[in-house]
């Protein structure tokens, strides 16, 4: 019954869009009056969809925390003995509730853009709703028609199959209890990854919907840009995060001692990244300078269907084969829904191709601008290689029938260099004025902190590695690090003289004043450390394996373990938990115990190994209980890594959370401010 | 030399390359042997996890036999290609054909390099015929410290 319910919420809000999407595309042909209220009842319909698909998802969590396993959904995604939040969670869980949760996140979005305040762009309005809408209404329709998750088993004649309505002469079938959630997803980080990832995947499509709205309108000029910048902004942040917290996820459930294995699923969340962060980059370019305006329109094109194409590869099943694409609907829904909003909106920007010309000219290689382009390029590099890296495997299956892998060592190799090079962009970059800039006056800004990073990078040299990939890494961390703060400094100290503040006073007043560049040094900070992480375990990892008897040791990298006991018990929730105590020294003190751990499921006949992890800012002991059989007396096989510096990486997070909130951060409308302080001084003179 | 000594050196060698070869064959490699070629290898089951960090039984046996075939003297090389060759190519986790794998990401990426420097010519030639305006734009007043100057400049840029 209450599936039911839901199956009708889920049809009236798929048709509630295709409402909205058809009237405020027919807006435009009619009179201005009856546009206005066209575009009225559209926005109202949107407005609509939010509260309907909560509500379909609420009956979906009370179908999967109240055991209804006659629904398909919740058969093949919990189980009895699954604690409730993580009930919840499922929702997310698998393909049919990722896709509703998706909708629902994306309804939220659209709803939070219409309730703005519209007075000085109405223009765009309804095509903004369009775009958002007709978004929505290929996932509502989707999860309607394809991949419906209150789906329930009955039973025929046939057998048992899961059907839409009853079918004749079939009784409902209620199994005995859930296939479980899989058990990699049972774990604290899978609650806030795909939340985060979809929020950022679906906060993109509000500036392709205002990106759109401008070339529909021909209102070309940078207002779009302006109104999305935080929007964007946000969805960056929501979207990164989403990638570290999946890195983090992995680290600390896949077992194999790293965050980040290129994995086309993971590289599906990473593309549109690629392309966001460019798109950041280069609208400031359009903003000061008015360039490269045909540019941003594409990248944020292309971001948009990076996102489509990240959630098909990861719901399609293509990956797995390029013929398991074929055999749902889904896969060839999605390709169809990609191509022909990447071609129309394509087309569109060509149809305006001629009102987006440039302001100015281009000036100068070093000038600002000039190595925007370049980290654009940088990107669009990274970008390339990633997606070839997806790409290959699947036209090699295709073409030759044979499939490829295409692993780690691709990847590393064809974006180490192109990362590099980022990395030192990101450093001088900052350093060059908008307009203008020549080698003169780079350098002069440029020595005192290349200074610092060379007498850095000597002493590395002198006292930790001698691996030259490691020190030129570590030189361009030190190099854009030392250029940050010098930067900090330098502008302080100029407000300290000039206005006589004290240092720290002058520091946030500074933040304060332009929060937009100071709040993106920050960021440029935190991707610095987190950059110290990923070349410490990528470059310095070690790892070794062996099997000992209780009290034996074995040593790596400065640690000793000593394997003490083990033991295997049932698990709260069914699992069957095989724990070992491993004692921790260094330099023959006693550190502390760790427990790596074998968790095998029963309902889902999978096991997981659980690493023993012991954090510091030098590194991570990460130890791996890999194989331990009660039968055989020839004890229990651990597998120790040392990951150097890999917690600078966490902490980089932090700071990169830090830098987005003071770059975007709401601030008064100014506009608003001045219209408001001029209306009081008219007040006041009419006072008089 | 004394023919003793001689027959001495002789055994003495002998012996030692017997042993080598025993040792070469018979020995176990240890875990983390088998682990460095394992994680260049996946498994066609489980999907994108390397070998050495897969703990299904499947993938325990694929270890087993890279085991085997190091104490038979085979090279990484060796054992990699006979993994791709028995259970295809997808076996490895680098691509077998470098060529057709590394050559349209780098195509791709010097295109895009020559569109940016033909775009970065095509908006500089303007400037050829008044280089001594924009010099000129440039010069900070004296007085000011031109730090100051530019983010003073930057702030009015701002809308």
């Amino acid at each position: 019954m209450i599936a039911h319910f839901g199956f009708g919420i889920l049809l009236i809000a798929f048709f509630v869009t295709l409402y909205a999407t058809l009237t405020s595309a027919l807006s435009k042909r009619e009179t201005p009056q009856r546009a206005a209220s066209m575009v009225e009842s559209a926005r109202r319909a949107m407005l609509l969809t939010f509260p309907l698909i909560t509500l379909a998802s609420a009956l979906l969590i009370y179908l999967l925390v109240n055991n209804h396993f006659e629904v398909q959904f919740v058969y093949q995604v919990t189980s009895r003995s699954m604690p409730t939040y993580l009930k919840v969670t499922a929702w997310w869980g698998g393909q049919a509730g990722s896709l509703l949760f998706w909708s629902w996140l994306m309804s939220a979005f659209a709803s939070l853009a219409t309730l703005r305040n519209w007075e000085r762009d109405r223009e765009f309005l309804p095509w903004v709703i369009l775009v958002s809408c007709f978004t929505l209404a290929f996932f509502l329709g989707m999860t309607a028609f394809f991949e419906n998750p209150f789906k329930m088993f009955y039973q025929t004649s046939d057998g048992v199959g899961a059907y839409f309505f009853q079918p004749a002469n079939s009784m409902l079938f209620t199994p005995e209890d859930g296939r479980g959630l899989n058990p990699l997803l049972r774990h604290p980080g899978m609650v806030a990854h795909p939340p985060l990832l979809y929020l950022g995947f679906v906060s993109f499509v509000i500036p392709f919907a205002f990106a759109i709205a401008a070339l529909i309108t021909g209102r070309t000029d940078d207002r779009w840009i302006r109104i999305t910048r935080r929007w964007a902004l946000w969805a960056w942040l929501f979207l990164t995060f989403g990638l570290v917290f999946g890195g983090r996820w992995a680290y600390d459930v896949l077992g194999w001692g790293g965050y980040w294995g290129w994995d086309p699923v993971e590289i599906a969340a990473f593309m549109p990244w690629l392309t966001g962060t460019a798109f950041l980059h280069s609208v400031m370019i359009q903003e000061k300078r008015g360039m490269l305006k045909h540019w941003n329109m594409l990248l944020i094109i292309l971001t948009y269907d990076l996102v489509i194409f990240g959630t098909f590869l990861t719901r399609s099943g293509v990956l797995s084969s390029v013929h398991a694409f074929a055999q749902s609907a889904i896969g060839p829904l999605f390709f169809g829904y990609i191509i022909i909003t990447f071609v129309a909106s394509v087309a569109l920007l060509l149809h305006r191709w001629g009102s987006l010309k440039a302001e100015t000219e281009m000036k100068s290689l070093l000038s600002r601008e000039a190595l925007f382009l370049f980290n654009n390029l940088l990107f669009m590099s990274v970008l390339v290689v990633c997606f070839w890296g997806v790409i290959y495997p699947l036209t090699s299956e295709l073409f030759t029938g044979s499939k490829v892998t295409v692993g780690p060592p691709f990847y590393e190799r064809a974006t180490g260099p192109l990362f590099a090079a980022l990395l030192f962009l990101m450093g001088i970059a900052p350093l060059s004025a908008w307009g203008h800039s020549t080698l003169k006056t780079l350098g002069r800004a440029l020595w005192k902190p290349a200074i610092v990073a060379v007498a850095i990078t000597l002493a590395l040299y002198a006292f930790y590695t001698r691996n030259a990939y490691a020190l030129t890494g570590f030189f361009l961390v030190a190099f854009v690090v030392s250029i940050t703060v010098y930067e900090y400094w330098r502008g302080a100290r100029a407000r300290q003289k000039s206005k006589h503040e004290n240092f720290l006073a002058a520091l946030s007043n500074l933040t304060k004043r332009d929060r937009r560049r100071y709040g993106g040094y920050l960021v440029h900070l935190s991707i610095a450390l987190m950059a110290i992480g990923i070349l410490g375990i990528e470059l310095f990892q070690i790892e070794t394996q062996g099997t000992l008897e209780i009290n034996q040791r074995m040593s790596l990298g400065g640690y000793d373990m000593q394997y003490q006991d083990i033991a295997r018990f049932t698990g709260p929730d069914g699992r069957e938990v095989t724990r070992a105590v491993v004692g921790i020294y260094q330099n023959g003190q006693f550190l502390g115990n760790l427990h790596p751990r074998i968790d095998y499921y029963w309902d889902a006949q999978q096991a997981m190994t659980i690493p023993g992890q012991r954090a510091t800012m030098k590194d991570d002991l990460y130890i791996l209980l890999v194989n331990w059989e009660p039968a055989s007396a020839s004890g229990a096989t651990f597998k120790i890594y040392v990951n150097p510096l890999v917690n600078w990486l966490w902490m980089g997070s932090l700071l990169f959370f830090a830098g987005i909130a003071i770059a975007a951060w709401p601030e008064k409308d100014r506009e608003r401010a001045v219209v408001k302080a001029s209306r009081q001084i008219h007040e006041a003179g009419a006072a008089k | 030399m004394h023919p003793l000594l001689w027959a001495l050196l002789f055994t003495a060698m002998f012996s030692l390359t017997i042993y080598s070869i025993a040792f070469a064959q018979g020995s176990t490699p240890t875990d983390d042997e088998v682990n460095q070629i394992a994680k260049k290898l996946y498994c066609p089951v489980c999907e994108n996890i390397p070998l050495d960090a897969c703990p299904t039984e499947a993938c325990r046996q694929w270890r087993d036999q890279i085991r085997e075939m190091l104490s038979q003297g085979k090279t990484e090389a060796e054992i990699i290609d006979y993994f791709a060759a028995t259970y295809g190519e997808r076996a490895a986790s680098d691509p077998r054909d470098k060529v057709k794998a590394y050559l349209v990401p780098i195509v791709a990426i010097l295109l895009g390099a020559a569109g940016l420097v033909s775009a970065l010519r095509k908006w500089r030639k303007p400037q050829a015929v008044r280089p001594a305006a924009s010099a000129s734009e440039a010069q900070p007043p004296a007085q000011m410290d031109d730090y100051v100057a530019r983010i003073e400049e930057e702030l009015r840029n701002r809308d």
